[in-house]
């Protein structure tokens, strides 16, 4: 347990180190790349604290496909950030340090991390892990989860990403870029 | 251990902040985007955290095991994952046709080119 705690603990302080590095950097891919880190150091995060599953998830699609999203998009636009103009980061500072403060102060109270007498644990949760094998028969309680008990929310999903492929396919058509790509032949 | 027991919210918390100040101050539409995502990483970090249980394992039933992180939190991010990657697709699609339509992603000089019209 305190080998996982130390894991944990500098995992997080690698993601908080990269999360500066991207607001200091200017080379966009610099920071597709960086960000591509900070999604596989979540997914180590998420593996320590007993969510393999969504472990799988963040380095597949996190650090997966979202890297390769921004490194396309990238290379349609700009590669360097422009230095900014006249913009004061006072304000910015001032929002970004009050609402982090009142978060601070939200979560000061809350339970113990690993506390298994924490609410959250006492709600639905018992009942997943101790019928699910008799009630879904299968050994992972959060493909159950998904596929059966909330499976409305996974068609919900499956809605989501069927409407963001549509709304894609509608701003950047085949047809379209085709036809502007015609007289240069290129990419 | 008792410094450490809200160590993992603190650190989301962090991240999350940061995120947001890369959204409101960078003029750079991929680079809000970046912020916007780590945003959302943070809080999964936030949300994973709350369903870890002491001397718990990954939720799948083994024999032998009585204690199991809570699966609930699990499910949630599964599907805030995919959607999330999903909304990225949508705005850098976007960040894609407003270059072709202003011929930068620079937020002030897309501004400036409105102004204009």
């Amino acid at each position: 347990m305190n080998l996982d705690l130390t894991i944990d603990v500098l995992l997080l302080a690698f993601m908080a180190v990269i999360a500066i590095a991207v607001v200091r950097m200017r080379d966009l891919f610099g920071i597709a790349m960086l960000f591509s880190v900070f999604s596989l150091l979540s997914a180590g995060v998420f593996t320590v604290m007993d969510a393999a599953d969504v472990a799988f998830t963040e380095a597949a699609v996190g650090a997966g496909v979202s890297t390769i999203l921004m490194l396309a998009t990238l290379t349609r636009t700009a590669r360097e950030e422009q230095p900014k103009r006249s913009r004061n980061p006072t304000l910015p500072l001032i929002v970004v340090f009050v609402t982090g403060a009142l978060l601070v102060f939200g979560t000061s109270d809350l339970p113990r991390m690993g506390d298994a007498s924490a609410p959250a644990h006492h709600h639905v949760a018992p009942r997943y892990i101790e019928d699910s094998e008799r009630e879904i028969g299968i050994p992972n309680i959060v493909t159950s989860v998904l596929a059966s008990y909330r499976g409305y929310d996974t068609l919900g999903e499956t809605t989501v990403i069927f409407t963001a492929g549509v709304a894609v396919m509608a701003l950047l058509g085949i047809r379209r870029r085709r036809r502007r790509e015609e007289p240069g032949e290129e990419d | 251990m008792t410094v450490l027991h809200l160590y993992n919210y603190e650190i989301a918390i962090f991240l999350a902040m940061v995120g947001f100040y890369v959204v409101v101050s960078r003029g750079n539409l991929v680079k809000k985007v970046a912020g916007l995502s780590m945003f959302q990483t943070s809080v999964f970090i936030l949300y994973i955290s709350m369903g870890v249980v002491d001397g718990g394992t990954v939720p799948i039933l083994v024999e032998g095991m009585t204690h199991y992180s809570n699966p609930v939190p699990h499910v949630l991010i599964l599907t805030a994952i995919v959607v999330g990657v999903a909304t990225t697709a949508v705005a850098l699609s976007l960040i894609i046709r407003i270059k072709e339509a202003y011929g930068t992603v620079e937020e002030d000089e897309i501004h400036e080119q409105d102004k204009s019209f």
